[in-house]
């Protein structure tokens, strides 16, 4: 039987030549102190674009890919289908999991100067490889052709119609026609299904390509610099002097983790399921606060936290200043110190992206910049702010409610968070400035002046007076004079 | 996998001396006129590909839009603003649910009307109305519009997109058909414009 098959596998390598090159390069030397697990992130990321594009076939299998029926077939895999919910939760999981692989190589590489000569062209494909990788989780998240999904599309096309000169040609192109429609949803299938993972692939072939030809790099050195005329000289007297194969000696690492990564993507698929889909494609449906998928939060937190006037050139200008920036480092910075502990200018740089892309993510998560819509009618004001008032301030309870102004207003942590929070705004703000500020807004609050009549706003503003949480509440110095009242004696308004 | 990496390093030493055909022979030639031939196919060939790509991009933005109905009359009671719905003028059945597209309706008074799209101006998200405060409010970045149309507050450049208009027997007719960005405005810049109306 062994011998058999051991004829099998010379008959068909006598046909195809693999066993040659491909033990080569298998056992190929690498500095020994390369075989390490800081070096496991990229070999991840390629077992987790193998699950991606055989999830993905599997669920082309069933999916049907046109904007009348994604919505619907994605519920059939989740719920008709046996198993269909977990080869969708693996590929959702896959990709988020994918992401978070590559941005943490693409860290690794930069803070071990992997970048520098003479594997500055791996770098630029792997910056390309990162795009790539976000195109595909865009492309997929309109796939899941849902609520979500729409306004997702709308915010892109927004974005686009921010370019000046070719903007309306621009959103055209992107939605393949006026309008989002069954030509949007075919334009991108065909980018998440046939472009983006074709070029990916390609360039994945390219990158581990170059990884093998160029060598893995040799863990830095404080004080090793990088020079273009003898490095290479050196790497090799590296790795023949103490090298050791690739396999065994580094790859167990490689493949030891890209199981555990493998499992924890479907630990993911089995405890949380598969992503969405969400509520159904019908635009006409507005009760929805579209949001983009977790690798898209930080932006959509931007969108959200820039000056208005600076949104249109930070939209346009800053990611293409950044993908240069990030192509041209290699070519800037070929040469020279490799080891972080030299380079804390990079370090510090690394830090202060990955706290901002944390922070703004969670900002993104659990946005406080967005009125909550359903507020003022679900979230009633607390008995304690209505004891002991009078009528008067009662109706003016009633009133904050049904203004909405819960919307962006909190009570004691309750309700939107987009303006100030009112349990104490009586000591912030006198009887007039609270008027004024109801009449007339400012800043970002509406003027409630044609909505509100005198009577609701005296109730309303009454209301807001009581909340002075057991504090001196603020006053006008002068009106007392004015009413000839004595000055120390605090307003009576003033309770709780 | 070492000797290729010599390369990097310029050797003019390095250079592969094959035995190269002369510099002028008829199998050159003929591969370089092939080539050239390549070309030009490839050329004549990237037109239809090009127009087919690009071709319907070049039309005039109005010839996108067309009158469509948002409803009669009647479901727009004076002083108030509703949601209409319109149908993609443009729209196929493959289109399914995103044929049908929501609008905002303001019947001021009389044959006075304002048609907002349903999208802020900021993102296009779908702004939604309060009659009691007599706000739009948009649950992505916190945009806030008043009831004609103008910004209250939050980060939108201008007020809601608007729709021409018009009255038809029993129906009110919209000029629509594209989706409203800052580059592909609704037809309306005025609020509450008399030229408008059909």
């Amino acid at each position: 039987m062994k011998e058999k098959g051991l004829a099998l596998y010379r008959w068909l390598d006598r046909r195809l030549g693999f066993a040659k090159p491909v033990t080569e390069a298998a056992e190929h030397p690498i500095p020994a102190n390369s075989a390490s697990w800081w070096y496991v992130f990229g070999s991840a990321a390629s077992v987790i674009l193998m699950l991606q594009v055989v999830t993905g076939i599997l669920l082309a299998l069933v999916y049907t890919p046109t904007a009348r029926d994604a919505w619907n077939s994605l519920n059939f895999l989740n719920h008709g289908l046996t198993l269909g919910w977990f080869l969708r939760a693996l590929h959702g999981w896959g990709s988020d999991f994918m992401i978070a692989i590559v941005l943490i190589h693409m860290a690794q590489v930069f803070l071990f100067g992997a970048y520098k000569f003479p594997r500055e062209l791996t770098w630029i494909v792997g910056v390309f490889l990162l795009l790539l990788t976000l195109g595909m989780a865009f492309t997929g998240q309109v796939l899941r052709f849902d609520q979500d999904a729409y306004w997702g599309l709308g915010i892109g096309a927004s974005i686009m119609g921010r370019v000046p000169w070719i903007g309306a040609w621009l959103v055209h192109f992107m939605l393949g026609g006026p309008i989002i429609g069954a030509t949007t949803f075919s334009r991108f299938f065909a980018l998440h299904v046939f472009i983006i993972p074709g070029i990916l692939i390609a360039l994945v072939g390219v990158h581990v390509w170059m990884v093998l030809r160029l060598g893995i790099n040799e863990w830095p050195m404080p004080g090793r610099l990088v020079r273009r005329s003898t490095y290479i000289q050196e790497y090799e007297a590296q790795t023949h002097q103490d090298g050791v194969p690739f396999v065994p000696d580094a790859a167990w690492k490689d493949v030891m983790f890209s199981a555990a990564i493998l499992l924890a993507i479907m630990a993911c698929a089995i405890f949380f399921g598969p992503i969405g889909p969400s509520g159904p494609p019908d635009p006409t449906i507005i009760q929805t606060a579209p949001k983009p998928d977790v690798a898209f939060l930080w932006i959509y937190a931007i969108f959200a936290l820039a000056p208005p006037a600076l949104e249109t050139p930070l939209l346009l200008i800053a990611p293409i200043a950044v993908i240069c920036v990030m192509l041209g480092l290699p070519l800037y910075a070929g040469e020279g110190e490799k080891h972080w502990s030299r380079r804390p200018v990079a370090v510090l740089m690394v830090c202060a992206i990955a706290v901002s892309l944390a922070i703004l993510t969670s900002l993104g998560e659990n946005p406080p910049w967005s009125p909550v819509m359903n507020a003022w009618s679900a979230d009633p004001v607390q008995p304690k702010y209505l004891k002991g008032r009078t009528p008067l301030e009662r109706r003016g309870a009633v009133v904050f409610q049904q203004m909405q102004c819960r919307n962006c207003h909190s009570l004691d942590g309750i309700g939107g968070k987009r303006g100030p929070e009112l349990n104490r705004v009586a000591t912030q703000m006198t009887e007039s400035q609270l008027i004024r500020q109801v009449l007339q807004g400012s800043g970002n609050m509406p003027a409630y002046g044609s909505a509100l009549s005198p009577q609701e706003t005296t109730a309303l503003v009454g209301f807001l007076d009581t909340l002075n949480g057991n504090q001196m509440p603020a006053r006008d110095l002068a009106r007392p004079l004015a009413e000839g009242a004595p000055l120390a004696q605090p307003r009576q308004s003033g309770k709780q | 996998m070492n000797d290729p990496m010599k390369e990097l390093i310029d050797d003019p030493s390095s250079e592969n001396p094959l035995n190269q055909p002369s510099e002028h022979s008829r199998r050159k030639f003929l591969f370089k006129v092939a080539l050239l031939l390549n070309g030009a196919v490839g050329a004549v060939l990237a037109v239809p590909v090009l127009g087919y790509l690009f071709g319907p991009f070049f039309k005039r933005n109005a010839s996108y839009n067309n009158w469509v109905s948002v409803g009669t009359l009647d479901e727009f009671p004076p002083g108030e603003t509703r949601l209409g719905k319109y149908r993609n003028p443009m729209g196929t059945p493959a289109d399914g649910q995103t044929r049908t597209l929501p609008c905002w309706v303001r019947h001021i008074a009389g044959n006075q009307f304002q048609v907002f799209a349903i999208n802020c101006a900021h993102m296009d998200c779908p702004v939604h109305w309060f009659p009691q405060s007599k706000l739009f409010m948009c649950p992505c970045h916190g945009g806030v519009y008043y009831q004609d149309g103008a910004v209250a507050a939050g980060p939108p450049p201008r007020g809601l997109y608007e729709y021409k208009y018009k009255i038809v027997g029993n129906q009110l007719l919209i000029w629509a058909g594209e989706l409203p960005t800052l580059s592909t405005e609704a037809s309306v810049a005025r609020p509450g414009c008399a030229s408008c109306q059909g």
